[in-house]
């Protein structure tokens, strides 16, 4: 095995703080450590005034405080066609996609790992939460320590051969004391705000950039029984669960969205947080990628999310055929969307994971759902 | 790994002799060549004599010689100074798609202020077609620009041949001679050339210095307001230890400017053996023949430029490539996309190689051994 000083890591740096003290904490081990700043969109406006140019400026800095070179690939055009294509394509499906989670398959830990190891590297390393083990001849992909920042969410699509090349080095650590590490070594990013939001969105209204890529239908807002509510301003608006933005007034319990009917154009809504229509009691899911590179042969009960930062349920998985699985879950289930990555987790280990399909309720999918 | 630097048309090391004289006039010679004490005659007396030498190099007279902050300052000068003082005269320049952006970007600011521009496109072999030139001149036409010598490809422009054409016209003609100077013979009259830009940084001189030579014909609008200094043409207090160091640079370019191309020539013609000899897939981009020795563009097949620079230099080499970057990532270059059509992989696939003083048969040996090794590890 080669010691790290001959070990060449190359840290994929955004500029924020998470990857400043990724970038930290391998050079104090010692690493041959190469920083590299990717650029996936073009977000330059009027102005000439691009975040991208400020975040690599951000880089720089911290490259230089640490010493390691730095550098910048550039893949707007594999972004565009693998995520952001993928991205407008859910929309006009109806679903909500998630970005991040095809970013990581196919941009940070495909077109990004392939360009660091033709560098040479022997290691890519981001600043994810999230921990990888090796157990026997097997990778394991393990939550970060702070729940709050766990990340292996959106890692639920990586591989064996993917995870046998990663470094995830802020695995182990809470984000308060990645940010006194930050603070103590005085990195020029230590008090710089976490990004937001998707990174092709940034900061921007999220209406407002959609419709400057898919053309808005404004149509009928319904209850379920039919009852007309109102106007929507364009199905892909809008995610199932939403209260905000749907400008019904009157009286009693608030209205949210509970599915979309994408041939006739009709949102649909009813009334109040607990409605019943919101409930479910399971999914199917496709685009399945299991960790273990195993495919499941039969029932399995583990622990499952179906967003970002939601604690874990508990599930048990049916596998229907070699990329579909059944969901059940032991209690209903609010606001569950397709589009949706569904992650599964036994303990601490993340299973793998895929994309909400169908949502089931009394055995029977919920055709309103979309 | 030991570092080879073959980006000396980026920049270049300062010369041992222009770093002594440089020391020296800190110490000594700290007057303002405006003042009229002793002190300040004694600075005058350095500038005066650095802008003789300056001249003489040029074929020019020393009172068309005005210093700048260095090459983008000349373009500017040159190219929206005369604009604005003779706009009465007509509103349409011509330049050419390969210039530097600092002529590039200087032209795009006079298109918002109503002036036209022509860019003429360049052949695949890297030149402008003069016959283009003629068609584009109009009775309008008051400034035509087209560079010596291009930075990324090290392609000479028949600039004496535009010179000719512009005989009798009432455009000026102004050349950035930013990559020539200090290699080719340059002979303002002969060449027929109004407007001349020189940096030293690139020629083993000191950072933030350069000329522009102004024909006295020649009508100028200053773009900065100030002193006397420059003729008015540039007021500020006059950068005297950087002008002192040029002045040895150019001194030291004029005396060796036989061996440095013999030499340049020697380093080029050893790397692409040496890759050739190594089986490296490669193309030059533009003809060799109308080259200029110091500068070679190569495109790699199969790989992309920011593989290839980072590659190099974590192991020791300093290249580069198109001259833009935005957020660190590599733009495509505009010069191979005027010579061979943007969706041409050339592109994005080139690297440009340039040798300089700091060089040995050695080393650029090593560094082509070093380059082929990469590229058909990449492409294998």
């Amino acid at each position: 095995m080669k010691d790290n000083k001959n070990t060449r890591v190359v840290v994929g740096m955004s500029g924020g703080v998470d990857s400043s003290v990724t970038a930290l904490l391998l050079k104090q081990q010692g690493y041959d450590v190469v920083g590299i700043f990717m650029k996936n969109w073009d977000d330059t406006d009027e102005n000439g005034v691009c975040t991208a140019t400020e975040d690599f400026d951000d880089v720089v800095r911290v490259c230089n405080q640490l010493d390691i070179p730095y550098y910048a690939v550039n893949f707007e055009k594999q972004y565009w066609d693998k995520v952001f294509t993928y991205f407008l394509d859910e929309y006009k499906a109806g679903r909500t996609p998630n970005p991040d989670v095809m970013c990581n398959k196919e941009i940070k830990f495909k077109a990004f790992l392939d360009h660091a190891l033709s560098l040479g590297a022997d290691y890519l390393a981001t600043g994810h939460y999230a921990q990888v083990r090796k157990i026997g001849d097997k990778y394991e992909m393990v939550r970060g320590v702070d729940d709050n920042k766990d990340q292996t969410y959106f890692l639920n699509q990586l591989s064996q051969s993917v995870l046998s090349k990663v470094m995830f080095p802020l695995g182990h650590l809470p984000k308060k004391e990645v940010r006194r590490i930050a603070a103590e070594h005085d990195l020029a990013t230590a008090h710089k705000k976490d990004s937001t939001g998707i990174c092709f969105i940034g900061e921007r209204n999220f209406k407002e950039f959609l419709s400057e890529y898919l053309p808005a239908q404004p149509g009928k807002m319904k209850t379920l029984s039919g009852v007309e509510k109102g106007k929507h301003e364009g199905l892909m608006y809008y995610t199932i669960g939403q209260r905000q933005g749907l400008g019904i007034g009157g009286a009693g319990d608030p209205w949210f969205v509970v599915g979309k009917n994408l041939k006739e154009n009709v949102l649909y809504v009813e009334q109040g947080f607990g409605n019943d229509s919101l409930y479910s009691d399971g999914l199917t899911a496709s685009q399945l990628n299991w960790v273990n590179e195993e495919p499941l042969t039969e029932v399995l009960e583990c622990t499952a999310k179906f967003r970002y930062r939601q604690t874990d349920s508990k599930v048990t998985v049916t596998p229907i055929d070699n990329d579909k699985v059944k969901v059940t879950f032991h209690e209903a289930e609010r606001a569950i969307t397709p589009g949706q990555a569904v992650v599964f987790y036994q303990d601490e280990i993340c299973l793998g994971g895929g994309t909400i399909d169908e949502i089931i309720k009394n055995d029977t999918p919920l055709d309103y759902v979309g | 790994m030991n570092g080879i630097y073959l980006d000396n048309a980026a920049t270049s090391p300062v010369h041992p002799e222009v770093i002594k004289v440089m020391q020296k006039s800190l110490e000594e010679v700290y007057g303002n060549p405006s003042s009229i004490h002793q002190y300040g005659r004694k600075a005058r007396q350095t500038l005066d004599n650095a802008r003789k030498v300056a001249a003489s190099s040029i074929g020019a007279n020393e009172k068309n010689i005005t210093f700048t902050s260095g090459g983008t300052e000349a373009d500017n000068l040159a190219l929206i100074g005369t604009a604005l003082a003779n706009q009465d005269k007509g509103k349409h320049i011509i330049t050419t798609t390969i210039e530097h952006h600092a002529i590039l970007h200087a032209a795009e600011s006079l298109e918002k202020q109503d002036f036209t521009v022509t860019y003429l496109q360049v052949q695949s072999n890297g030149q402008i077609n003069v016959q283009d030139l003629k068609d584009a001149l109009t009775d309008e036409t008051i400034v035509v620009s087209v560079m010596m010598v291009n930075n990324e490809t090290g392609i000479i422009q028949p600039i004496k041949e535009i010179g000719e054409i512009l005989k009798g016209h009432q455009a000026y003609f102004h050349t950035d001679a930013v990559q020539a100077y200090g290699l080719l013979d340059i002979d303002v009259d002969k060449l027929g050339v109004d407007l001349l830009t020189v940096s030293s940084h690139k020629v083993n001189g000191p950072k933030g210095v350069g000329f522009l030579y102004i024909n006295e014909n020649v009508k100028i609008s200053s773009l900065q307001h100030g002193g006397q200094q420059e003729r008015k043409k540039r007021p500020g207090t006059e950068n005297v230890t950087g002008i002192i160091g040029f002045q040895k640079a150019i001194e030291l370019a004029q005396a060796e400017r036989d061996d440095r191309n013999l030499a340049y020539n020697t380093y080029k013609q050893l790397f692409l053996k040496k890759l050739e000899s190594e089986k490296v897939s490669f193309s030059i981009n533009g003809d060799l023949e109308n080259a200029i020795p110091s500068i070679v563009n190569i495109s790699f097949p199969g790989t992309n430029v920011e593989q290839l620079l980072t590659n190099f230099d974590l192991s020791g080499i300093s290249a580069s490539s198109g001259s833009a970057c935005t957020a660190g990532s590599v733009e495509p270059s505009h010069v191979l996309s005027a010579m061979y059509g943007s969706s041409n992989d050339r592109t994005i696939n080139s690297i440009r190689f340039s040798f300089g003083l700091p060089n040995s048969e050695d080393e650029v040996t090593e560094a082509a051994t070093r380059v082929a090794s990469i590229i058909n590890r990449l492409i294998k």
